[in-house]
């Protein structure tokens, strides 16, 4: 059975461009784009990887992952940080609040999907 | 029978022996060998001048006339130096500190140095003295003439005036030779003061050799004596009371008064602790001379003929006696008190007559032609030498005037009278501040008047300048105006009379007239430094105790200095005294060194007043309290300069903060802002490469996917551009470096382009725009393009924002004089509170930016467009719902381009 990801991403082209990409490598992509509601969604969907946007409306992509990491159901749960920003002092925030893996915007296809590969096998 | 010439040489060797012993002193004194020259004895007998011929002949005369009344005369001295010692060392200190040359000199300086009242003491002294050497010159003669002959009218009268005038010229060459070698007050005559010592020697020794002869030569021990003295025709208790306090009070007075005895007591003292020896030795001088007055008058009325004169018994006794030697040594004796009293006031005189009356007045003649040149100091001591030769002069010519007239004693009292006026000015100004220059002239003029009126002119018995006409009736014949009886005041002694008129006045005057003028700022500062003299000054010129702990000045020195600097002083110190790693001693010089140091600091009157307090343990004195006040007053005003300058450092740091506060903001806005721009810049770039790289792949893309994701590629590409469109004008806007047209051009008009430029949102959902038309119609001269921009972005956020299903948008349109005002309300739920503040930040997307598809910069550029065009654009909470509103000149201003608001 294909593993499921979940993506919370806020920007409609993007949520198109990463589905697809994923989809056509054969996993389970469901979507999501309110922070507010993101860590109920997870919690119901228990996907096998999350991607997880730092600029969500209503909640950040760190508090959302803080949020997780301080449940015991979610705490091992491998997660994607992707942000537009890319600063240094956010990736240093993504890996303290322990992110499985950071990637700034724009990334190749390919590396999307190396990473995505490694978090779940 | 001695001969004359005998005599004259004896007189000759006599003087010749004083020359020498003035000279040697006077080489000594110049070789820095003063030794005994500056020994209190020294000092003690050349005090001994007080007792003058006058009273080494005339107190027996007046014993046998008036019993006791001469030891009054002893006893007014005595009394003085015993008791008012104090006053005398005051005297004594004052002179020196001031450098006082004479009394005239100290009364006019310590009344503000008035000139006037140094002329008016003069010529009391001159007045007061004349008729004293006078006097002197004629005992001299006198007794020259008894010894030669026997008898004191035995001389022809020539004789007598030729003695007098050549004694008279021998005095002035001694004096002018001893007595004006230097000028400088401080160095003291010391020549004079020997010889003068020497003949207090002469003068004591012969006058208890006579009465030892006396006593025992001539009667038969005291008890003889005793006997003889009640049995004697000497009433002991003739004199009344009034005179007796009278003759204490004026022998007290030209103790202090005489000017030479203010000039061997205070001008010619050396050291002030040999007062201290004075005030006991002094009066058992007085005592010894007066021990044997009354033995010889009784033994002089028993064994001389009646009809002798009283006043020469000391010699004419010996002369009885065939004693030719002892009467030799009693004339020398007489001699030595004459000529020593002679050449002291013709000193004391001089100096005065020289500095305040014939200087001045040369200094005024001088002044017409030139600035003073040349050497002053010649033609000061010409001056003092002719004013000696003068006085001399005077004298002489006051005793040929006269002739031998009146008894000896009377014209000493006179004298005493007359000096005596300085009393009440000379102690008022040594205690008592509030003394003024105007009550010193008032008092002593009147004294002055007064003495001359009712003593010294009836003393001529109506020969001279007042007639004996006036003498009995008063000037006029008016009564109350009788000299001898003042006011009706009758039956009273001439001398107690003329004391009483004379001193009463003035001292009265005196007194009132301080008290209602107000002294000179000298005269007040002259006041204060003479009547607190102990605390300005010190005994030696210098500090008088230094005694003192170092480790006292040390304490203070580190307050003031700093304990590092006074550390380094005190080593230096102690190592120039040899004494490495110890404390120095506190000598002079490091004292004063140390005041300077400290002066530097804390200036110079506060720097003395400390060490002062610590060397003399002296209290500080009202001025020096003025001094560190104004001290302080300077200190305290550098302190409000420094308290305004740290205000203003205060304020500039202040705003060094401010504004680094607002770099530091500016700062994080700028990280905030190209994190923004990053973010922004990044998001279409993304979904631009995914699907770049999705359609490069090909792969089984379906023909309306490759479309629809070319289609997302174009579009993010186009919100890219207009995002850098939007960062570039903002920054210009911004920047006020944005070029404004005028272009006239209607409201209406400008509103419907801007809901035209937005209708294309209309597909999705249509905004019901309301407007008031005629409101609209403003003529505009502004930039029509910019202010459109503003309208476009309210109405597209309204579009784009407005969370209701039917949209509306009111526009409403105010004309404020030359301002427009416009309300954009719209029906939508309004703004959080929160976020009310942000909403004209940049990127301040308060929702899904993706929906809005702008990077939320558009209110930002319109705050920056109404801010150009000299308007503004603000959020007005309200309602609930969204209302913005817009205000802007009709007209533009001409060169405008800047922020105006």
């Amino acid at each position: 059975m294909a593993k499921h990801v979940l993506l919370i991403e806020d920007e409609p082209n993007i949520i198109e461009a990463i589905s697809f990409i994923l989809r056509q490598d054969g996993w389970k992509v469901s979507t999501h784009s309110d922070g507010t509601k993101a860590v109920a969604e997870i919690a119901r969907v228990a996907p096998d990887l999350v991607i997880l946007d730092v600029m969500l409306p209503g909640r950040s992509g760190f508090e959302i992952l803080q949020d997780l990491r301080s449940r015991a159901e979610t705490e091992k749960l491998p997660v994607l940080m992707l942000t537009a920003k890319g600063q240094t002092r956010d990736r240093q925030a993504a890996q303290d609040l322990g992110a499985s893996h950071y990637m700034t915007k724009p990334f190749s296809n390919q590396e999307m999907l190396d990473v995505v590969r490694g978090l779940i096998a | 029978m001695l001969s004359f010439n005998i005599l004259v040489l004896v007189a000759t060797l006599y003087v010749t022996f004083l020359f020498i012993v003035a000279f040697a002193a006077d080489r000594r004194a110049k070789a820095g060998r003063l030794g005994w020259l500056r020994s209190p004895l020294v000092y003690t007998l050349s005090l001994s001048i007080y007792t003058t011929a006058w009273t080494f002949y005339g107190a027996v005369g007046s014993a046998v006339r008036n019993g006791l009344e001469f030891f009054a005369i002893y006893l007014g001295p005595t009394l003085v130096f015993v008791g008012w010692w104090w006053v005398l060392r005051k005297l004594v200190r004052i002179g020196r500190t001031h450098r006082i040359t004479s009394i005239a000199d100290l009364l006019s300086s310590r009344y503000g140095k008035s000139a006037f009242l140094a002329v008016i003491v003069t010529l009391l002294a001159v007045v007061g003295s004349t008729p004293y050497i006078a006097l002197q010159l004629q005992s001299v003669a006198l007794s020259f003439a008894t010894l030669a002959t026997g008898e004191a009218s035995g001389l022809g009268a020539s004789d007598v005036n030729g003695t007098a005038f050549w004694l008279a010229a021998g005095l002035a060459v001694f004096t002018i030779l001893f007595g004006t070698r230097n000028l400088d007050a401080n160095e003291r005559h010391h020549g004079v003061v020997t010889a003068i010592a020497v003949e207090a020697i002469v003068k004591l020794f012969a006058l208890l050799a006579v009465g030892i002869f006396v006593v025992w030569g001539v009667a038969e021990g005291p008890s003889d004596i005793l006997e003889r003295v009640s049995k004697a025709n000497i009433n002991l208790s003739s004199t009344s009371g009034s005179r007796w306090v009278t003759l204490l009070f004026l022998s007290g007075a030209a103790i202090i008064c005489l000017p030479r005895m203010f000039q061997v007591t205070v001008v010619e003292n050396s050291d002030e602790s040999h007062l201290s020896t004075a005030s006991w030795a002094f009066p058992l001088y007085l005592f010894l001379m007066s021990l044997f007055v009354l033995p010889i008058a009784v033994v002089g009325l028993a064994e001389l003929p009646k009809g002798a004169n009283p006043d020469l018994f000391v010699l004419t006794l010996p002369i009885a006696h065939n004693q030719e030697g002892l009467a030799m040594l009693v004339f020398l004796g007489g001699f030595s008190s004459a000529t020593s009293m002679v050449i002291v006031a013709a000193i004391a005189l001089a100096t005065m007559v020289s500095n305040h009356i014939v200087m001045p007045f040369w200094l005024y003649l001088r002044r017409s032609r030139q600035a003073v040149s040349g050497d002053v100091r010649s033609i000061l001591l010409l001056s003092r030498r002719i004013s000696i030769a003068a006085i001399l002069a005077l004298g002489y010519g006051y005793f040929r005037f006269t002739g031998g007239t009146g008894a000896l004693a009377s014209i000493g009292l006179i004298a005493f009278t007359g000096v005596a006026q300085i009393l009440p000015a000379l102690i008022g100004g040594l205690f008592w501040r509030g003394a003024t220059r105007k009550g010193a002239i008032a008092g002593l003029c009147a004294g002055f008047f007064l003495w001359v009126y009712t003593l010294f002119l009836p003393s001529f018995g109506g020969a001279w300048l007042m007639s004996a006409d006036v003498l009995v009736y008063g000037p006029f014949h008016i009564e109350m105006l009788r000299p001898r009886a003042l006011f009706g005041v009758l039956d009273m002694d001439p001398l107690v009379h003329a004391l009483i008129w004379s001193m009463g006045v003035n001292t009265l005057l005196f007194l009132v007239v301080s008290m209602v003028t107000f002294p000179t700022p000298l005269e007040r500062l002259q006041g204060v430094q003479f009547v607190n003299v102990f605390q300005h000054s010190s005994g030696q010129g210098q500090r008088s105790s230094m005694s003192v702990a170092t480790d006292d000045l040390l304490v203070v020195a580190q307050r003031i200095l700093g304990s590092e600097r006074a550390l380094a002083l005190f080593r230096d110190a102690a190592l120039k005294q040899g004494k490495e790693g110890g404390l120095p001693d506190p000598t002079r010089d490091f004292v004063e060194q140390l005041e300077r140091q400290m002066a530097g600091t804390v200036g110079a009157a506060t720097a003395h007043a400390m060490i002062g307090q610590i060397t003399d343990g002296a209290t500080l004195s009202v001025e020096d309290l003025i001094a560190v006040a104004d001290e302080t007053a300077q200190i305290m005003e550098h302190t409000v300069q420094l308290e305004a300058k740290s205000q203003e450092l205060a304020q500039t740091a202040q705003k060094l903060q401010h504004a680094n506060e607002k770099l530091t903001e500016l700062s994080i806005q700028k990280d905030g802002f190209l994190s923004q721009i990053s973010h922004e810049l990044r998001t279409p770039m993304t979904s631009i490469r995914a699907f770049a790289e999705i359609l490069r792949e090909g792969g089984s893309l379906t023909e309306d996917q490759a479309r629809k994701y070319s289609s997302i590629i174009l579009e993010e590409s186009i919100r890219l551009t207009r995002l850098l469109d939007e960062i570039l004008d903002l920054s210009v806007l911004e920047n006020g470096q944005v070029v404004l047209k005028r272009d006239h051009g209607k409201l209406s008009e400008l509103v419907d382009r801007a809901i035209a430029a937005t209708s294309s949102y209309d597909n999705e959902r249509p905004l019901k725009i309301i407007r008031d038309l005629p409101s609209e119609d403003i003529d505009l001269v502004t930039d029509l393009d910019r202010l459109s921009q503003v309208f476009i972005n309210l109405v597209s956020n309204t579009r784009k924002y407005c969370d209701v299903a039917v949209p509306e948008l009111e526009i409403a349109v105010r004309r404020l004089g030359d301002l427009v005002k416009m309300d954009f309300r719209d029906n939508g739920s309004g703004i959080a509170e929160k976020h009310r503040e942000i909403v004209f930040e940049k990127f301040s997307r308060l929702s899904d930016a993706s929906s809005a598809g702008s990077a939320g910069l558009g209110l930002a550029i319109s705050r920056e467009i109404m801010r150009n065009l000299g308007g503004k654009i603000e959020f007005v909470p309200g309602d609930g719902r969204t209302l913005f509103r817009v205000i802007f000149p009709i007209e533009l201003a001409e060169n405008s381009g800047k922020p105006m608001v």
